[in-house]
C-alpha cells in the first residue's frame, strides 16, 4: 500500500493534478464500460451456478421420467381354473385344515403352475404369449394363500411381458419404423389386442420392490440389493464409528505430542484422501487372497467400506471434540473427575450431535459406493435374497451399474428406479444429518 | 456362525464377571460401612476391571481362530487327499473347496466335483474339531483372567485406575487401526506390484506406448506376451480427469464461489448452497448411468453433426463433462474457503478506492487467493484421476493416445476394474498390473494431495 501511494498516477505530482472530470465522452465511456463490465461479471456468476443447478434439474428429470413408471407394472386380466388336475396334486392332501398346515402347503408349493397357466393363458387368444414368467409364481401365492380356491375358478391379474410392459407405459417410439423400434409387429398387435379387449390394467410392482435379481426386467427387484446394503453398512458402522471415534478422543484428548500422533495423523488424512478403488484393491489383496474371506459376501464389503468411512468420523468427531469449550473440562476436572471420566460423562455427551451427523455424512458415501465392492466380487448375480453376512449378496449401487450395463430395453426403467430408491435413502439420510446439526449444535 | 455363538457365549460369561467384580465391590462397601472413601473405587470399576480380564484374552483367541480357521482347515482337508488327487491351481483348489463349503452349509444340494462329496465329512470334522478346540481354550482363559482379577479385588485396589489405563490403551489400540490400514494399502500394492514387475520391466511399464493386456491362454497363441505400457491410460487419465473435467469444474466452480461469497443475498444463498452440495452427494455410479445413457449420445450425435464420421459412442468428452459437474463443488468450497480467508481490509481497500466488485474480485481478492484456489484444484484433479464409476461407465477400453475429445480413451481406474473383475488367474501379469496401476494411482493422488494441502497451508499462514 506504501508503494502505491508514493507512486504519481501520471507523472505530475499529485498537488499540480486537476481534479478529474467525470463529465467528458471519454470518462462517461470508460465508466458505462466499467459498470457493463461488472454487470457482465455477475451475470457470468449467475449463469454458473444456473449451469449447475440446471444439469441436476436435468439429471434427476431424465432419472424420474424413466424411473417412476418402474414402481408400476402392468397386469393381464385372466380367469383361472385352479383344477386339481392340471396341476398335479391329489386334493384330499390338501383339503380341510391340511391346506393350511405345513404339508399342504408343501404339496401346493411343488404344484404344476406352470401347466395350469398355459391352459389359462389359452383365453387370451391371439395374445397367449404374452404373460410373464413371474405369472405361475403370482398364482402359487395365491393358492398357497387360501388353498379352498382348489378346483374353483376365480379372476385374476397378472403380470405381463416385459415388452408388453412397456408397450403399455408408451415407451417405445411408435412413430419409429418397425425394424428400428426395439419391438416386434407381433408384441404391438398382441398388446392392442389386449389393450382392446380390456384386459390390461397397471398395478403397484411389489416384485420391484421386494423381490431380487432376475435375468427377465419384469421378475427383477431391488429388495435383495437393498438388504444386501442394509447388512453391508451394518458392518461399517459396527466398526467405523467406535474405531472413528476412539481415535478422535485419542488423538485429542490423550495424544501426547509426539510421532505416534503425527503418523497417525498423517494416515488419517492419507485414508481420507486415497482413491475409493485403492480400498478395493486391498479389500482383494488382503481381505480375499491373503485371509481367505468369503468372495461377494457383506461382512468384506462392510469392512472395506469402514475402512474409507473411518477417517470421515474421525475428522467430524476430532471437529466436535475440539469445539466443546475447556471450561466444561476443567470444571470437571476439578470437582475430581479423572481424564477418562471428563472425556466419557461430560466431552463426548455434548460432541455427540456433531459426531452423529459425521458418521451419517461418512455412512451414506459408503451407501453410494461401487468402485471397491466391484473389485471384492460384489457383482454378483443374486437371485435370493441374501442369507447372512458371508453368503453372497449385492448392493444398491451395484445393482444400479449390473442393471445400467444390461442391453435389455426393460432395464433402463428399473436402473431409473433404483435410483431414485438410493437418492431417496440418501437425502433421506442428508436431511436427518442436517437436523441434527441445527437442532442440536450449541454456541458456546 | 459358530463363531457368533462362541462370541455370544463368551461375552455372556463376561457380563457374569463384570456383575461378580461388581458384587464383590458392593459387599466391599457395606462392610465398610458405606463410609466414603473406605473403597478406593466405585464398584462398577471393580466390575468392569473383572470384565476386562476376562474377556480380553477370550476375544483375542477367537479373533485369531476366525481369522486363520479357514486357511487352516483347508491345508488339512486338501492334505488328506492323496497327492495325485489334489487340485493342481490356486483356482481349482478354491472352485473345490467352495463346493466342500457349499454341500457341508447345505446351500449346494449336488457337488459337480466327485472328491467334493468325499472331502465334506473331512471338512465338518475339522471344523467342528477347530471350532470347539478354540471355544474351550476362549472360555479357559475367560476363567483364568476373571478369577485372577476377582481375586485381586481389596478396598484399597485402585480399580478405577486399571480400568482407566485399559480404556487409554483401547483408544490407542484404536488410533493404530489407521496406520494398520495405511500399511495394508501400501504393503499390499508393493507386494503385488513386484510381482508384476518380474514379469514386466518397469520401465516398459511407465514409459511403453502399447497398452494391450490380453494374454492369451496358452503359450504358442498369438500376442500371448500381452503389452504394458501404461502412457496411454496415463495420458487418458490426465486427459479426462485433469484437463476437460477441469476445464468445466474450474470456471463453474470458481464463478459459483464468487457470486455466491460476493454477490448472492443471504436468502438466496441458503437455498442455492445446499443445491450445489446436492451434486456432491449424488453417487458416483448415479453419474456414470446419467454420462452413459444421457450425455454420450447427445456428445456423439453432436461430433456427428460436426462432421465427424467415427465419433465414439464412449468419448472422453462425455464421461470428462459428468465429472466435472461432479467436482464442481468440491472446487466451490474450496475457492469459497480461500476466498474468505483474504483479509477484508484488502477488499475493502480496494472497494474504497472505487474499484467496482467485479475489478475488486478480479484484481485484489483472486490474485491474493490464488494459492489457496490452486490447492484446492489440486485437490479437485486428485480427486478426479481416482473417481473410478463414471468413467468405467461412460469411457472406454480403447487405449488410444489421442488429444481429440470425440474419440475413445481409457483410463487407469478403468483398466483396474477391467482387469480385476471376471474369472482369472491370480498370477498372471494382467491381473498383477491392475495393482501396479493402482500403486502409480496411489503414488500420484498422495504428491497431489501432499503438495496441495502444503499450498492450502503455507497461504493460510500468509494472512493469520
Amino acid at each position: 500500500m506504501a508503494t502505491l501511494a508514493a507512486t504519481p498516477a501520471s507523472g505530475t505530482p499529485i498537488a499540480e493534478r486537476q481534479p478529474t472530470d467525470w463529465t467528458t465522452p471519454a470518462m462517461a465511456a470508460r465508466i458505462a464500460a466499467r459498470y457493463r463490465a461488472e454487470r457482465n461479471f455477475r451475470v457470468a456468476g449467475a449463469a454458473a451456478l444456473m449451469i449447475a443447478a440446471s444439469f441436476l434439474a436435468f439429471l434427476l428429470f431424465t432419472i424420474v421420467r424413466d424411473g417412476s413408471t418402474g414402481f408400476q407394472r402392468s397386469e393381464a386380466r385372466i380367469e383361472v381354473q385352479f383344477d386339481a388336475a392340471t396341476l398335479g396334486v391329489d386334493p384330499a392332501a390338501v383339503s380341510g385344515s391340511k391346506g393350511a398346515g405345513p404339508q399342504g402347503q408343501a404339496v401346493l408349493a411343488r404344484a404344476d403352475y406352470q401347466a395350469l397357466l398355459l391352459k389359462a393363458a389359452a383365453q387370451l387368444g391371439p395374445a397367449d404369449d404374452t404373460l410373464s414368467d413371474a405369472a405361475w409364481m403370482e398364482l402359487r401365492a395365491v393358492l398357497m394363500d387360501d388353498p379352498a380356491l382348489l378346483g374353483q375358478r376365480t379372476i385374476l391379474w397378472v403380470p405381463v411381458r416385459s415388452s408388453i410392459d412397456l408397450l403399455a407405459k408408451g415407451k417405445y417410439d411408435m412413430t419409429a419404423p418397425a425394424e428400428s423400434r426395439g419391438v416386434s409387429d407381433r408384441e404391438v398387435s398382441d398388446w392392442r389386442w389386449l389393450a382392446r379387449e380390456g384386459r390390461l390394467r397397471t398395478g403397484l410392482n411389489t416384485t420391484f420392490l421386494f423381490g431380487a435379481d432376475s435375468t427377465e426386467p419384469e421378475l427383477a427387484g431391488i429388495g435383495g440389493a437393498a438388504l444386501g446394503s442394509l447388512l453391508t453398512l451394518a458392518v461399517t458402522i459396527a466398526i467405523a464409528f467406535p474405531l472413528g471415534v476412539f481415535s478422535a478422543v485419542w488423538l485429542e484428548e490423550f495424544a501426547p505430542k509426539g510421532w505416534l500422533a503425527d503418523i497417525i495423523e498423517l494416515s488419517i488424512n492419507n485414508l481420507a484422501a486415497v482413491p475409493s478403488i485403492i480400498f478395493g484393491l486391498l479389500g482383494l489383496a488382503f481381505f480375499l487372497n491373503f485371509a481367505g474371506m468369503p468372495r461377494s459376501a457383506p461382512l468384506v464389503g462392510g469392512i472395506t467400506l469402514a475402512l474409507m468411512t473411518m477417517p470421515v468420523i474421525v475428522i467430524a468427531a476430532r471437529v466436535a471434540i475440539k469445539a466443546v469449550p475447556p471450561s466444561i473440562r476443567d470444571a470437571a476436572l476439578a470437582i475430581g473427575a479423572s481424564p477418562i471420566q471428563v472425556v466419557f460423562h461430560h466431552v463426548l455427551p455434548l460432541a455427540l450431535p456433531g459426531i452423529m451427523t459425521g458418521t451419517i455424512i461418512g455412512v451414506g458415501r459408503a451407501l453410494g459406493e461401487t468402485a471397491p465392492l466391484l473389485l471384492i466380487g460384489m457383482r454378483a448375480f443374486v437371485t435370493d435374497v441374501p442369507q447372512g453376512f458371508t453368503s453372497p449378496a449385492t448392493v444398491l449401487p451395484m445393482q444400479v451399474f449390473l442393471w445400467s450395463d444390461d442391453v435389455q430395453r426393460g432395464f433402463v426403467e428399473k436402473t431409473s428406479a433404483a435410483i431414485m430408491v438410493l437418492m431417496v435413502i440418501l437425502i433421506a439420510m442428508n436431511s436427518v444429518a442436517i437436523y441434527l446439526r441445527n437442532r442440536f449444535e450449541r454456541r458456546w | 456362525m459358530r463363531l457368533l455363538i462362541a462370541l455370544a457365549l463368551v461375552l455372556g460369561l463376561a457380563g457374569l464377571a463384570y456383575l461378580a467384580g461388581r458384587a464383590r465391590g458392593n459387599r466391599m462397601v457395606t462392610v465398610a460401612g458405606g463410609r466414603i472413601g473406605a473403597v478406593h473405587s466405585r464398584p462398577v470399576y471393580h466390575g468392569a476391571y473383572v470384565a476386562v480380564l476376562a474377556l480380553a484374552p477370550a476375544l483375542v483367541v477367537l479373533a485369531a481362530w476366525g481369522f486363520v480357521s479357514e486357511t487352516l482347515i483347508e491345508g488339512q482337508v486338501l492334505g488328506s487327499l492323496a497327492g495325485a488327487q489334489r487340485p493342481a491351481s490356486g483356482n481349482d483348489s478354491e472352485a473345490l473347496m467352495n463346493e466342500v463349503r457349499g454341500l457341508v452349509n447345505g446351500d449346494l444340494p449336488q457337488a459337480f466335483n466327485p472328491l467334493a462329496p468325499r472331502l465334506a465329512p473331512v471338512y465338518a470334522a475339522a471344523r467342528s474339531n477347530g471350532d470347539m478346540l478354540a471355544g474351550a481354550l476362549a472360555v479357559a482363559l475367560l476363567s483364568m483372567g476373571g478369577l485372577w482379577g476377582w481375586s485381586r479385588l481389596r478396598p484399597d485396589f485402585r480399580a478405577r485406575n486399571r480400568v482407566e489405563t485399559q480404556v487409554r490403551a483401547l483408544l490407542l489400540l484404536a488410533s493404530v487401526v489407521a496406520i494398520l490400514a495405511t500399511f495394508g494399502i501400501v504393503l499390499s500394492l508393493i507386494f503385488e506390484s513386484i510381482r508384476f514387475f518380474q514379469l514386466v520391466s518397469p520401465v516398459e511399464f511407465l514409459t511403453g506406448l502399447h497398452w494391450s493386456p490380453q494374454t492369451a491362454i496358452r503359450a504358442d497363441q498369438v500376442g500371448s506376451t500381452g503389452a504394458f505400457g501404461a502412457v496411454p491410460l496415463f495420458w487418458g487419465t490426465i486427459f479426462i480427469g485433469a484437463i476437460i473435467a477441469m476445464a468445466v469444474a474450474i470456471p463453474l466452480g470458481l464463478m459459483s464461489a464468487i457470486y455466491l461469497t460476493q454477490y448472492a443475498d443471504p436468502r438466496l444463498r441458503r437455498w442455492l448452497k445446499p443445491i450445489l452440495e446436492l451434486l456432491a452427494g449424488v453417487p458416483t455410479v448415479v453419474y456414470g448411468f446419467f454420462a452413459a445413457l444421457t450425455i454420450a449420445p447427445l456428445v456423439r450425435s453432436f461430433a456427428v453433426s460436426l462432421g465427424m464420421t467415427n465419433a465414439s459412442s464412449d468419448s472422453a468428452l462425455a464421461a470428462g463433462l459428468v465429472m466435472g459437474v461432479m467436482i464442481i463443488p468440491f472446487v466451490s468450497s474450496m475457492a469459497d474457503d480461500a476466498l474468505a480467508a483474504v483479509p477484508s481490509a484488502m477488499r475493502d481497500g480496494s472497494l474504497a478506492m472505487g474499484a467496482t466488485p467485479s475489478e475488486t474480485v478480479k484484481k485484489v481478492m483472486v490474485p491474493a487467493a490464488l494459492p489457496g484456489i490452486m490447492g484446492g484444484v489440486l485437490l479437485a484433479v486428485s480427486r478426479a484421476i481416482g473417481e473410478t464409476m463414471i468413467v468405467v461407465m461412460a469411457a472406454g477400453l480403447a487405449a488410444n493416445l489421442t488429444a481429440n475429445p470425440f474419440s475413445s480413451v481409457t483410463t487407469v481406474t478403468t483398466q483396474i476394474v477391467a482387469l480385476l473383475t471376471g474369472d482369472q488367474e491370480f498370477d498372471s501379469a494382467k491381473t498383477l498390473s491392475a495393482f501396479a496401476l493402482g500403486l502409480v494411482l496411489f503414488v500420484m493422488t498422495l504428491i497431489l494431495n501432499i503438495y496441495a494441502l502444503a499450498v492450502v497451508k503455507r497461504y493460510r499462514e500468509a494472512y493469520e
